[in-house]
């Protein structure tokens, strides 16, 4: 559904994204993660034919975003990270002008309008002027905005940007129905656990390249060397410590004794760790507990984003 | 049918002039200032006796005054109106929404522009019944009425073109206002300065010309030119026809300047209707 080839953008010697590719099927939500300027808006720039690339094309639903904008805006719905409204419009008219905008006549925007103010829970704020209404809702509103001519790919920049803990949590659900509804999303965000649990794959971008991508599960294997393993002993702390230490997959061990704890990176496989367990206690080592550090996917960003600085 | 010809843009754009209170407030200065002219001209005319004639003639001289006085406010107001009409949005942070819609830059451009000469059409038809008390002492005749308001539209047009280019091909408002504003000032002041400065120079060189004066038979394309794109000299031609004759008659060239006006004009209006089309999705190679 989504096709990006080999898409550059440079403004003089700056290059805001670095030869990305990138393919999403239909159905899919795609989470894009990155920190400010790392190229996220540029992309969704580039897709929502805002912008032209400098070298590359992407391809949406098989349209070229260079070739064909036109047959591209017909294909998606765009929310920008940034927007405003008109004044003077009611809400209904505001979804009834995008509506024309689209080519749709007025008989179907007289069915649709009230069916998007239900999907986003505006339908009691159907004649109130736009400026009126929260932030949230105008949100919302914009997001039924970008449905009017129902898109089969959703591009969403920021979309829970500058919302309260409530408003936040209203647009996560709407996202979730839409998903339902099969439509393609991608969605960058800065509040990575609501990523997490919506998306099924996530890409991160760091310097305009995507230096990762897959679901979830899949990039926090990438970190998989480095987890962090917590092992409680009861008394016998040195010994345990110089087991350890023998193994060349085991590094920063760090001893806790008042905790009678010993934390360390291992960098081995699932049934690595199996064996290293079963070898610790047949060596006597009393471990009454070995626990895996969790890490979110801010973690997984953060490891991520530095290694890629480091390079 | 009818959907087929709608601009989403145009319905908007009236929608939300007409919903707006400087929009009452600017067609009530502008009527404001008309009625103050006609009563004052009226009472002076009229020694503030009530008593006195009013001839046909003072009508028509009325009528000349009126007509400039909007010209005036024509060329004050239009900048107004369009020089906005694309960094407004963009400034609101509405346009990057509209051009990921469907429409084209063409029919972006064309609301835009149409919108705002249909608000200034409702100005002028709003000043109309002014221009009965006109009809109503004589001595002036409807199809000169009738030019003078096909002169306005014309002007109006390309000035709205002009404003719309600016607004378009610069970020913010005030600048696309400056400018617009400049190039009303060139288009009603400069041209005029350079007309007076030709014609002065034409009348020196025709004077220190000894032996040949007699004969001499002046040729000037660029004074002729300046009167020509030159809103006042159009003007005052149409209302006094007799002005046209001296006006050739003093740069040598015959045609009337009705012409060169009408095809500047148009010219001006394509052309910065077709950079303001070019310029809109500027950040696109194509601009589909």
């Amino acid at each position: 559904m989504v096709d990006i080839q080999g898409l550059t953008k440079k403004y003089g010697s700056f290059t805001a994204l670095d030869h990305l590719e990138l393919t999403l099927n239909e159905g899919v939500v795609f989470g894009f993660v990155g920190a400010n300027g790392a190229g996220k808006s540029t992309t969704f720039s580039i897709l929502a034919t805002l912008l032209s690339p400098t070298s590359g094309d992407a391809y949406i639903n098989g349209k070229s975003v260079v070739r064909e904008p036109k047959e591209v805006r017909k294909q998606i719905g765009y929310m920008p990270d940034f927007f405003g409204v008109y004044d003077q419009l009611k809400a209904d008219e505001y979804l009834d002008f995008y509506g024309a905008s689209y080519g749709l006549s007025a008989a179907e925007r007289k069915v649709l309008i009230p069916q998007l103010l239900e999907l986003v829970n505006l339908t009691h704020k159907r004649y109130e002027y736009v400026d009126l209404l929260s932030r949230g809702m105008k949100q919302r509103l914009c997001l039924a905005r970008s449905l009017i001519h129902d898109p089969k790919v959703l591009i969403l920049d920021e979309p829970a940007s500058g919302l309260d803990p409530r408003a936040r949590v209203e647009m996560r659900d709407i996202l979730k129905h839409l998903k339902s509804m099969g439509k393609t999303i991608l969605i960058s965000s800065h509040i990575l656990p609501e990523l997490a649990e919506m998306c099924d794959e996530i890409g991160v971008i760091d310097n305009g390249k995507l230096i990762a991508h897959g679901n979830v599960a899949t990039i926090q294997e990438q970190l998989q060397g480095d987890k962090r393993i917590i092992v409680k002993v009861m008394n016998e702390m040195e010994k345990a410590r110089a087991f350890f230490e023998e193994n060349p997959m085991i590094s920063s061990i760090e001893a806790i004794p008042e905790n009678n704890e010993l934390a360390f990176n291992y960098r081995g496989t699932t049934q690595e760790q199996v064996n290293l367990l079963r070898e610790a206690l047949l060596s006597g080592i009393p471990i009454y507990s070995l626990t895996e550090e969790e890490k979110d996917l801010e973690d997984v960003f953060m490891a991520i984003t530095k290694g890629a600085d480091a390079e | 049918m009818m959907e087929r010809f709608s601009n989403p843009v145009l319905s908007k754009e009236l929608k939300l002039r007409f919903r707006a209170f400087k929009s009452f407030s600017g067609l009530m200065f502008y009527l404001a200032v008309l009625c103050i002219f006609v009563a004052g001209f009226l009472l002076i005319y009229t020694r503030f006796s009530g008593t006195a004639f009013f001839r046909p003639s003072d009508s028509f001289t009325m009528f000349v005054a009126l007509s400039v006085i909007q010209m005036g406010l024509v060329m004050f107001i239009t900048p107004g109106l369009t020089a906005g009409s694309i960094s407004t949005e963009r400034e609101k942070q509405t346009l990057n929404i509209l051009l990921t819609t469907t429409q084209s830059s063409t029919q972006i451009i064309g609301g835009k522009l149409l919108s705002s000469v249909a608000f200034l059409i409702l100005m002028l038809i709003a000043g109309l019944p002014l221009y009965s008390l006109v009809f109503l002492f004589g001595g002036v005749s409807p199809s000169q009425l009738i030019t003078i308001f096909l002169f306005y539209l014309v002007t109006l047009i390309a000035i709205g073109s002009i404003g719309i280019m600016f607004s378009t091909i610069t970020k913010k408002t005030i600048v696309s206002m400056i400018a617009t504003y400049g190039a009303m000032i060139f288009l009603g002041g400069i041209t005029a300065f350079f007309f007076f400065i030709g014609i002065s120079m034409e009348q020196m060189a025709i004077h220190s010309a000894t032996g040949l004066a007699q004969n001499a038979t002046p040729f000037s394309p660029i004074t002729y030119f300046c009167a020509g794109i030159n809103p006042g000299a159009l003007i005052i031609t149409i209302l006094y026809p007799e002005m046209a004759s001296s006006l050739e008659s003093a740069v040598g060239i015959s045609m009337p300047i009705w012409i060169v006006y009408l095809i500047f004009y148009t010219l001006l209006t394509v052309f910065c209707l077709f950079v303001a089309i070019r310029k809109l999705r500027a950040n696109m190679k194509t601009n589909r």
